[in-house]
């Protein structure tokens, strides 16, 4: 019944001794003396009353298990700030002194009792020493004590006085003498011990008296003695790598372990020898020699000719030394192998693991063997795992993972040791998902999806999630996603919140890479209700797959207004205290994607607009079709409203960016906004585990402790942020202007009702013009006409607009011949097999989508060209132009003075 | 090489600590643990095995309920660390017959000793018992064991079965009986884990069982031991053994089979739609092993739809020690059974009561429908002792030769 009492019990038990202390029969009054000061002990001419607090604590500390049980009494718990819990405790010295005397009355005690008092004592002071309690203070009473014959004692000894001779080293040289007499004793076992705490002492100017003993330790007839003094050389190097080299030590250690009979010993040697050669091959040659000389073929084949004599742990030793060495010839690497064939049987995985490891450095020049190495270390690799505890499983399913990675094809048949047990661990659960992604291929996919739907549907939602995942990660490996996109939609009709969210995410990047996927999708996509993604992931992904989906699917468009309306409005009313940047950010780029769609599909509406020919000014149109769009451009504009005064300086700078954008031509801006997307083929994180496969040879831990790379494919964003460069270099003069009134008008637009967003918005509007209005009245003469030539804008190609109509198509081509760069691009995009024949081919495609080269092309050019082409997909013409100093701040400028559609609105 | 070796409990109190090398900071324990403990935020997932942190990579497993950690600064195989915090383990386990909290407490200067002997300058230098055994001078305290969970798969033979002499699984191999002379006697567990999963309509999908030949000898002297399978089963690896038992409990060999096998237990789970906010839930298993072989302590458990707010259980009467039970917050049906017999078939009806309308199918919401059970005198892979020898017989007496064989199982899973 011991628990840590609630704090309010304390301070209400408080009050009760309190109120007896200080009050009469009512229950005001006043404390005459501050609470602390009462709790402080009688010897200090205070009360003694005992803080409560420190007495539970005191109570519960159980580690003090023989100290309550000697019957003392918990009698000195007055912690009053002054921490003095233990002050009683530490008289334990008395009875030590007692013990240590001979005159003392302990000693007329029939002499096993005395060791046994002796016994109880020196556990006190241990369970002292080891919770903690600086018990130093009876350092010289232990030592006195040590002169003992029982062992029991002495070790107890021995433990102490290597706990405080290091940071006192006054102290230790009290104990050199007796460590050094039993360092002579006749027992092997206390010689051992003596001379593994003289060694543990640690103390640096005491070396001197180590040397002696350790060199007659080196050559004692026992072998515990012998393995103590091994690394007892390490420790004294450790101290003092002088006196150790000096001494010769390194020399008498190398002749132990090639001549020593006891296997332990000559281990011992063998690790002392290598870590000293270590440190000190950077200061002499001579160990760096000594240290290649390890790695010799007569030192090597001494070591596994001998290899059935050493522990499992010695035999560790020895295989990481004999995974370093390089053989001479393949008959040499065979040799090697077939010796160490049956540790492939050894109970323990490290062994295992080991003889793993040299089997895979030996082969890694012979590719065929390689290849059989694999074969051969599968099963105990399998039997391994499913034979310890989960932490064991753990290890070796890493380094299954690694083999996997490697070369999957061998393990593609057992997949189903990689199907996860329900009462795993987590962490196994989510390596054995990994490997099933990677095993998966024709043969086994559709079992392995089928099992990891089921893990889908499992309660566990981490599970569940990287079940998803798995799948997705599955899709985008397959060239045949028929199935597994099947799968994936109906996640989203199990509306479940972490499902959808997960799928959403895992659709959005299929589509990247399979667009010809967006029809069955969307249709699946668009039937969510949005009050089911909740996730910042998921939300920016379902925006994504809108806003980039609107051309190709009719479908959504009205979908896509009633989320303007509602779905998006929500959001930004929540905008800036809760979302997360990526949120914000995709919310913006679709809200103007789609904006920018819908004023496109408004201008093939708009005949007078096409026909007339004149294109450039949506200006002329802007009545019209600010007419049609009002309800979406005020969205739009609370949006950029609330986009520039967010906190972030990315949400902001790219919603002036749009803002500035749209200002300046609508077409223009789609382009930019929304260029032509092509497929995506390799995924950034994929290519991460290549790099680990790299770390396989060299490392463990590093392999286990791997982080997940976050080179998620983020090209969208770092195309918009090559952007904002030239969007800082031309706001350069008015930069504080917005940015300063963007705080001031933060209560304004941000949190405000729906209605009053607009107006919000407007007035930002209205003031950013008036701003620019004063920094660029100069240029303001130019006029709009020479802005479209000057900027040379070019078509974007038709995969753009590949759900349009042919009417669109012929407004394209009706602005075709002012582009001059088009042909350039186009010649890239050939290049690569990937983009799109030139816009105006003759024949009218049923769907630019049939052009997309992944069936054609064989992946691996594919990924080659991909990996060449510059980081930013965008046409480069248009960073040209955006980028030219000369011509573009003009432009921008002008544009900006004149249109302002929101105004309007 | 490792730096430091703690255990701490589970409510992150140290209790051993022994630094090796120094080269890690003193505080570790506490940086460790907190690490664990806030692994994620959501505290869903637990931490992995081995983690690096500022430098330091740290290594753990978990033994009833204490955290056996190494830390090291440098790469060292951690399949090594993990192996070695495992034998550690087994070491103390074997020296204090009981791993506890506990007894490890009261066992602390033992188990120092026995931690200075294993490594050295964090080298480690033996882990078995029968070598300690001349090293370590410190009498364990026995802890009463009849109040602590066991510990290893030994601790199987416990459950329900009187037949097996009970303390000895968790007698200290070097404490002395307290009438003074000790018992001869060597133990023999095959223990075979199992794992299945059955598809909706009953097939097995896949099977599988962990076998662990399992010796604990309390012999003096070692003599030489040979220890005989049957070959009648196709297993790599299996034939008669000859061996010297340390002493202290250590596997005589892992096996693992993949082959089909018949699996103890069908499961016959069904779920169904019954008016707009009601299901009924029924579950069958029918035990197919022989009549004279008795399964104990089965636990099958559900999960149920996320808006299931009441469940009414239809149980059969006359069955002692049945007990069904609906976890709210886990939103998980339980079944608890004392034993079944072999050949013997037991069914639950439960009717769930919805808080809101169901729409989709309602097998996505539920299952799947996973059991633990012991079989003792019983393995699956039908492996077994035909004859265990004890080369040197002492004069005094014939020492004890148990043979046991129990299957557990590890992930016996039905979907529905």
């Amino acid at each position: 019944m011991a628990f840590i009492l609630p704090k309010g019990i304390i301070r209400e038990i408080e009050k009760r001794i309190r109120t007896f202390l200080w009050k009469d029969k009512s229950d005001t009054g006043y404390a005459k003396v501050a609470w602390n000061q009462v709790c402080l002990p009688l010897n200090e001419g205070k009360l003694g009353i005992r803080d409560v607090q420190a007495l539970n604590y005191a109570l519960m500390n159980h580690s003090i298990t023989p100290y309550s049980s000697c019957g003392h009494r918990y009698d000195c718990l007055e912690m009053g700030g002054r921490n003095r819990l233990w002050h009683r405790q530490l008289n334990l010295s008395d009875p030590l002194r007692l013990l240590s005397h001979p005159a003392s009355p302990a000693s007329r005690q029939p002499s096993s009792g005395t060791d046994d008092t002796k016994r109880e004592l020196f556990k006190k002071v241990i369970s002292y020493m080891t919770i903690g309690i600086d018990v130093s203070s009876v350092f010289s009473e232990m030592v006195m004590c040590s002169a003992t014959s029982d062992i029991v004692l002495k070790k107890m000894c021995y433990l102490y006085v290597g706990n405080y001779a290091k940071h006192n080293p006054d102290l230790a040289l009290l104990t050199i003498n007796f460590l050094q007499r039993d360092c002579k004793d006749e027992d092997p076992m206390i010689r051992g011990l003596a001379l593994r705490s003289l060694c543990s002492l640690g103390v640096a100017n005491l070396v001197e008296y180590l040397v002696g003993p350790l060199g007659n330790g080196l050559k004692d007839g026992n072998n515990y003695v012998r393995m103590v003094a091994a690394v007892g050389v390490l420790k004294l190097y450790h101290i003092s790598a002088s006196t150790c080299v000096d001494a010769d030590f390194p020399a008498l250690l190398k002749h132990l372990m090639l001549k020593d009979k006891d296997a332990q010993v000559v281990a011992n040697c063998l690790t002392s020898l290598q870590e000293i050669w270590t440190l000190e091959a950077s200061k002499s040659e001579e160990a760096a020699r000594e240290r290649e000389a390890l790695l010799s073929k007569p030192v090597i084949y001494y070591f596994l000719n001998r290899i059935k004599e050493f522990n499992e742990w010695a035999q560790c030793i020895v295989l990481e030394l004999v995974s370093k060495y390089v053989p001479s010839d393949s008959d040499e690497i065979f040799d090697i192998m077939n010796l160490l064939e049956d540790r492939l049987q050894h109970a323990n995985g490290a062994v295992v693991l080991a003889s793993i490891k040299v089997f895979l450095h030996m082969t890694l020049s012979m590719t065929d063997v390689h290849q059989q190495v694999y074969e051969r270390i599968k099963a105990p690799l399998l039997t391994l795992v499913s034979s310890g505890s989960p932490e064991q499983s753990y290890a070796v399913l890493s380094h299954l993972h690694l083999l996997v990675m490697r070369a999957p094809f061998i393990f593609s048949s057992d997949y189903k040791h990689f199907y996860c047990q329900y009462n795993e661990p987590f962490y196994v659960k989510k390596l054995k998902l990994e490997m099933l992604t990677a095993v998966a291929n024709e043969s086994n996919t559709y079992e392995i999806v089928t099992e990891l739907c089921e893990y889908v549907a499992n309660v566990d939602i981490p599970m569940a999630r990287e079940s998803i995942r798995a799948v997705g990660k599955i899709a985008l490996q397959q060239y045949d996603v028929n199935a597994i996109v099947d799968r994936l939609l109906q996640f989203l009709e199990m509306e479940k919140e972490h499902v959808t969210a997960e799928t959403l995410v895992l659709v959005k990047d299929l589509l990247r890479k399979y667009p010809q996927w967006s029809h069955d999708c969307i249709a699946v996509v668009g039937n969510i209700s949005s009050k089911n993604v909740q996730e910042p992931k998921a939300k920016a992904a379902l925006i994504w797959m809108l806003g980039n989906m609107l051309k190709i699917c009719r479908i959504v468009l009205t979908f896509w207004r009633v989320l303007l309306r509602t779905g998006m409005r929500s959001i930004l009313q929540r905008w800036p205290p809760h979302s997360a940047l990526d949120v914000s950010c995709q919310c913006l780029i679709c809200l103007f994607m789609g904006w920018l769609s819908i004023s496109i599909l408004l201008l093939q509406y708009i005949p007078n607009v096409i026909l007339g020919g004149s294109f450039a000014p949506s200006y002329s149109s802007d009545e019209v079709f600010l007419e049609k769009t009002t309800r979406d451009s005020k969205a739009l504009g609370a949006a950029l409203a609330a986009g520039i005064a967010d906190f972030h300086q990315d949400v902001h700078d790219r919603a002036l960016f749009y803002y500035r954008l749209l200002q300046y031509d609508v077409t223009v801006a789609e382009r930019i906004v929304n260029p032509p997307k092509q497929a995506v083929s390799v995924f950034a994180d994929t290519q991460s585990s290549e790099i680990k496969i790299v770390s396989l040879t060299n490392s463990t831990v590093s392999l286990l402790c791997t982080k997940r790379r976050y080179a998620f494919g983020r090209r969208l964003t770092k195309l918009m942020k090559t952007f904002l460069q030239p969007s800082y270099m031309f706001t350069d003069k008015e930069y504080r202007g917005p940015f300063a009134f963007s705080e001031e008008l933060g209560n304004l637009s941000i949190g405000t009702e729906p209605a009053d967003n607009v107006v919000a918005a407007q007035v930002v509007e209205a003031n950013d013009k008036d701003l620019l209005l004063s920094t660029s009245e100069k240029e303001e003469s130019q006029g709009y006409g020479n802005n479209g030539s000057a900027y040379s804008a070019p078509s974007y190609n038709a995969s753009t607009t590949t759900g349009a109509s042919q009417g669109h198509l012929d407004l394209v081509s009706l602005d075709q011949p002012s582009t001059v760069h088009t042909t350039a691009s186009f010649a890239i995009d050939e290049l690569l097999g990937l983009g799109m024949p030139a816009a105006p081919s003759p024949a009218p495609l049923p769907s630019a989508l049939l052009l997309n080269a992944k069936a054609t092309i064989d992946p691996n050019a594919f990924q080659q060209k991909w990996r060449q082409l510059p980081d930013i997909s965008i046409d480069p013409r248009g960073v040209a132009a955006m980028t030219n100093p000369q011509a573009l701040p003009q432009h921008m400028q002008v544009a900006l003075v004149d249109k302002f559609p929101f105004l309007v609105a | 090489m490792i730096s430091q070796f703690f255990v701490l409990s589970q409510r992150g109190d140290n209790i051993v600590f022994r630094d090796y090398r120094g080269d890690v900071q003193k505080g570790s324990a506490e940086i460790f643990f907190r690490k664990v403990k806030f692994w994620k935020e959501d505290g869903k997932e637990e931490a992995p095995p081995v983690f690096n942190l500022d430098g330091v990579n740290y290594f753990h497993v978990k033994v009833v309920g204490l955290l056996f950690v190494a830390t090291t600064r440098i790469n060292l195989s951690p399949s090594l660390a993990l192996e070695l915090l495992q034998r550690i383990a087994r070491v103390i386990k074997d020296y204090l017959g009981l791993l506890s909290e506990e007894s490890l407490r009261k066992n602390f200067v033992l188990v120092y000793e026995l931690l200075d002997e294993v490594i050295d300058f964090g080298y480690v230098q033996t882990t078995s018992t029968e070598v300690l055994k001349s090293y370590v001078f410190n009498e364990p305290i026995v802890v009463d064991a009849a109040r602590m969970p066991p510990l290893g798969p030994a601790a199987l033979f416990m459950q329900g079965n009187k037949r097996m002499p009970g303390t000895a699984v968790t007698k200290s191999v070097v404490a002395h009986e307290p009438g003074g002379r000790k018992r001869e006697e060597i133990f023999v567990d095959i223990i075979e884990k199992i794992s299945v999963t059955f598809s909706s309509s009953g097939y097995v999908l896949t099977s599988e069982i962990d076998g662990t030949i399992q010796m604990k000898s309390y012999l003096t002297g070692n003599p030489e031991i040979r220890l005989a399978l049957n070959d009648d089963y196709t297993l790599e690896e299996v034939g008669y053994q000859v061996m010297v038992p340390p002493d202290g409990e250590f596997p005589v060999m892992n096996y693992r089979i993949t082959q089909e096998f018949k699996p103890p237990f069908s499961i016959n789970a069904l779920i169904e739609e019954a008016g707009s906010l009601k299901a009924e839930v029924i579950l069958k298993i029918r035990a197919e092993f022989p009549s004279s072989i008795t399964a104990n302590t089965i636990l099958v458990e559900m999960p149920l739809p996320t808006c299931t707010t009441r469940v009414n259980f239809d149980m059969e009467h006359g069955i002692a020690g049945q007990t069904a039970d609906f976890k709210e917050s886990q939103r998980r049906l339980e079944w608890n059974l004392k034993k079944i017999v072999g050949g013997s078939e037991h069914t639950l009806r439960a009717k769930l009561n919805f808080s809101q309308e169901f729409h989709g199918n309602i097998t996505k919401e539920a299952g799947p429908v996973s059991m633990t059970f012991t079989i003792p005198m019983y393995n699956p892979s039908r492996l077994q002792v035909k004859y265990l020898q004890i080369a040197k017989k002492t004069k005094s007496s014939n020492p004890y030769r148990w043979v046991r064989y129990v299957t557990q199982a590890n992930s016996y899973v039905a979907r529905i």
